[in-house]
């Protein structure tokens, strides 16, 4: 059976574009080169925030928020999802100022969900964090999902609707021919269909060079480390205005620290490689912010593989030189949230040509007239 | 053997483990001029086999038996030998440019290697019977630790289960220090001495052969045998109080029991080589993994070799000279000797590791475990950090995982404290078996560094530099 539409990436973008697409009528194939969510979206820190993101991303993202609301209702499971806010702190009042600053400006926009805390109330939303901040942005409904179940969930719920899923499947080419676009696959295997969707992560710019669309894509790997369990003192997810910082305690006591500080990726080998000193980086910064973690056993780090732009939005849209060609991609470090809205937008664009949510800014032409 | 210099920022060699191969290695090393550190994650030199071999209270040398004391043998050439030997180090992580993070007395720190060698050697198989997890049950690796440390026996009433020399051993042991055994439960399986026959030439011109014939005859004259045990549970309220075992005539007994020591065997262990990302592969007939590496010990890993146990098992004899074989081929990479030299010196070690290995086929045969004792029934506990049984894991293939990798993000299986030593063997066959397909093509956990937990204050205590520091900056 020719499906309608090829997506290339089986990570949690190219899954909820999978399902997005079945949910229409679609018949969709997604070619995964290794496993479903066995890059950034099984390993991240699976964080679901609307709270700091890139102005130009806030539409998406609290487009997003609802769908994570109902996620149960969208793919037959919770993931794991749990809604205790997130938060993001200031050190100083030179901090607090830019992030009141902050609060005004999406305010202006029009969008409520960030909220400026004072000392007190800080106090009162997160009691271990450390005396000497001074308050910071709240978004109350914000929350974390699990990651490796949430990908595998929207997987699911995709196949029920008729998707096909091949795994260990690696796109080496890409032609048109007529008016299909035909696939050759590492493993001799051809697909073909009208339209292609590039969900390909961290090697999306390959799909893209083959379609003589080069993209400065750059290959990130985020890290991250888990505690030993501890009694529960934290529920909103946190991070910091001065410094890099994600820190989250889950249910079962373990705590994930991570936040941005980047280990080395070998994308052609799938490996990465910790630095130990940017881990410890992390580590200082939870020391000084949340005293009852200095004597906590880290038990594991890790690190994912996933795409960067230059300018730290991704690239959603249709391909500016090839016909029937969707991309999504380029969301390092603030993908998840967005997976179940983004899928939505590119079926859209599929199937009507269209979406009413503002995605010109993620349009890949932006990195054409920059080279010129 | 230098007294606790200060550690340096980069060492030609680094060894990882003061067992035979480990103390041989690095002896021989230092020996030929090499800048050589020796990291012992334990207070004293000795490894597990000959633990405690320069301090152990226990002075009466039948008790342990002359195989252990030849620790010493060990030990002394080590000492004079030059190499800086730091105890009570835990080795943390080895990045694939060798890059190695240690925490020594609370403090960690990260310096570099030109040459590494993992002499990590074995840890025992995993044991997981229904009540596996209660007070009172132990494995005869941990009883041995407490023998050979503290002197320290069991008491109360003893029974010892499973299969495998060690378990022999210990019994023996324990009959030498007067401790009363009041069974010795033995899961052999019946079919196994067919299997190892074709081996027993060799087996029988061994010094295990003697040795073996000597051990099992001393424990039978003292101890309540029961061969053939084809099921065990450990049951209690809180703790350990009795053992429902079954044997050969199918039918089911109880026995009384406020310790029970279990034993299936020993595995290499491989989660510092496999956190480097060496490559690896299973060995059918000691049904492990174990690191890929060429006849020098070398693995897929530039500049990383292992030597010992943990590059698959075959003892502590032969483990002492695969790490001179290990040695040799670093001091020819360090440009120390050339491969005529190395090849020369090789020559006598060779030899002795293939007399070190003869019996070791027929033993791999013999004490190969049952598969009731390596793929528990549903209701068993698998990883005992998460409580995940293995029904869970049997569940989670029907769900569409295919490997460990897969499941552990599920389940949380593996991700608990100890990064699966104690339930990564039985994970990869429970899911080979659920799927039909062999446990090579199923793999095991990708495990990660920190290997060794470390705190959040050692972390951030990480000495900087300027180099990290630049590193860090987005």
């Amino acid at each position: 059976m020719r499906p309608d539409v090829l997506v290339i990436g089986g990570g949690l973008h190219g899954c909820s574009t999978a399902l997005h697409l079945a949910r229409r009528g679609v018949k969709v194939t997604v070619l995964e080169k290794d496993h479903v969510a066995r890059h950034a979206s099984g390993v991240n820190a699976g964080g679901v925030r609307r709270l700091g993101r890139h102005l130009a991303e806030i539409p998406l993202s609290v487009a997003s928020m609802e769908l994570w609301h109902g996620i149960e209702a969208l793919v037959d499971d919770d993931c794991g999802f749990e809604c205790h806010g997130q938060v993001k702190l200031a050190e100083s009042e030179a901090e607090y100022e830019l992030l009141r600053r902050r609060v005004a400006e999406v305010a202006a926009l029009g969008f409520g969900h960030e909220e400026l805390v004072g000392r007190a109330e800080l106090r009162a939303i997160l009691p271990a964090v450390s005396e000497h901040c001074v308050g910071g942005i709240v978004a109350r409904t914000d929350g974390a999902a699990n990651p490796y179940r949430t990908t595998m969930a929207f997987k699911r719920k995709a196949e029920k609707l008729g998707a096909v899923i091949v795994e260990g499947c690696r796109v080496v080419s890409l032609a048109r021919d007529g008016a299909a676009w035909r696939v050759g696959t590492d493993r001799g295997e051809r697909f073909a269909a009208p339209v292609v969707v590039n969900c390909a992560g961290a090697w999306a710019d390959r799909i893209a060079g083959m379609l003589g669309e080069p993209v400065p894509l750059e290959v990130w790997a985020l890290m991250l480390m888990i505690s030993a369990r501890l009694p529960p003192f934290i529920k909103p997810v946190v991070g910091a205005q001065g410094r890099p910082l994600s820190f989250k305690q889950f249910t079962n006591g373990t705590v994930l620290i991570g936040g941005g500080y980047k280990g080395k990726a070998e994308r052609d080998s799938n490996q990465t490689e910790l630095d130990f000193n940017g881990l410890a980086e992390s580590a200082r910064t939870v020391w000084e912010l949340f005293p009852a973690m200095r004597g906590a056993d880290i038990v594991r780090a890790w690190a994912g593989i996933e795409a960067r732009m230059p300018d730290d939005i991704p690239v959603i849209g249709p391909s500016s030189t090839a016909e029937g060609v969707f991309h999504a991609f380029g969301f390092c470090g603030h993908g998840f949230q967005l997976g179940p809205i983004v899928g939505a937008v590119i079926a859209e664009l599929v199937t009507t040509g269209a979406t009413n949510l503002p995605i010109q800014p993620f349009r890949i032409e932006r990195f054409k007239r920059a080279q010129s | 053997m230098s007294a606790a210099p200060p550690l340096k920022d980069a060492y030609e060699l680094v060894v990882i483990g003061a067992g035979p191969a480990g103390l041989a290695a690095a002896a021989l090393a230092a020996t030929l001029g090499i800048d050589t550190v020796l990291f012992d994650e334990q207070p004293g030199p000795g490894g597990q086999i000959y633990r405690a071999i320069s301090e152990t209270p226990l002075r009466e040398r039948r008790v342990l038996g002359e195989d252990y004391w030849h620790g010493s043998a060990l030990v002394e050439p080590f000492r004079t030998s030059g190499a800086q030997y730091v105890p009570g180090a835990s080795v943390w992580s080895v990045s694939r440019a060798r890059e190695i993070g240690v925490s020594v007395g609370g403090a960690a720190r990260l310096l570099q290697a030109r040459h590494v060698i993992l002499a990590t050697g074995a840890l025992e198989r995993p044991c997981p019977i229904p009540g596996w997890t209660l007070p009172g049950v132990m494995t005869v690796g941990a009883a041995q630790i407490l023998l050979k440390s503290s002197a320290l026996a069991a008491s109360g009433e003893v029974v010892l289960a499973g299969s495998g020399p060690l378990l022999w051993l210990l019994a023996a042991q324990y009959v030498r220090a007067g401790v009363a055994i009041s069974a010795f439960l033995d899961t052999t399986p019946r079919g196994n001495l067919q299997a190892a026959l074709p081996h027993l030439p060799a087996f029988l011109a061994s010094a295990y052969f003697r040795k073996g014939l000597r051990l099992v005859r001393e424990v039978k004259r003292r101890v309540r045998i029961v061969r053939n045990v084809a099921a065990l549970a450990a049951r209690g309220e809180g703790r350990l109080e009795a053992i429902v075992y079954r044997a050969a005539d199918g039918v089911e007994r109880q026995l009384a029991a406020e310790i029970l020591l279990l034993h299936q065997g020993v595995v290499p262990n491989v989660n510092l080589a496999n956190a480097i990302g060496c490559a690896h592969v299973w060995d059918e007939r000691q049904l492990a993994f174990k690191p890929a590496v060429d006849e020098w010990g070398m693995s897929s890993i530039d500049g990383v070799a292992i030597a010992g146990d943990g590059a698959g098992i075959s003892g502590a004899e032969a483990a002492e000279h695969r790490g001179r074989l290990a040695a040799l081929d670093a001091a020819e990479r360090l440009g120390r000797i050339d491969r005529v030299r190395r090849d020369r010196d090789a020559a006598p070690h060779r030899t002795s590791l293939r007399r070190a290995e003869r019996g070791r086929a027929f033993l791999d045969a013999l004490y190969r475990p049952a598969k009731a004792f390596r793929i528990p029934h549903d209701d068993v506990v698998v990883c005992r950090c998460e409580e995940v049984t293995a029904r869970q894991v049997r569940e989670s293939v029907e769900l569409g995982c295919t490997g460990p990798n897969q499941m552990k993000a599920f389940l949380r299986c593996g991700m608990g404290p100890c990064q699966g030593r104690l339930c990564g063997l039985t994970v990869t066959e429970l899911i080979a078996e659920a799927r039909g397909v062999a446990p090579g093509e199923v793999g095991y956990y990708r495990l990660r560094p920190p290997i060794k937990p470390i705190t959040l204050e050692e972390l951030a205590g990480l000495p900087k530099t300027a180099a990290a520091v630049a590193a860090v900056e987005r």
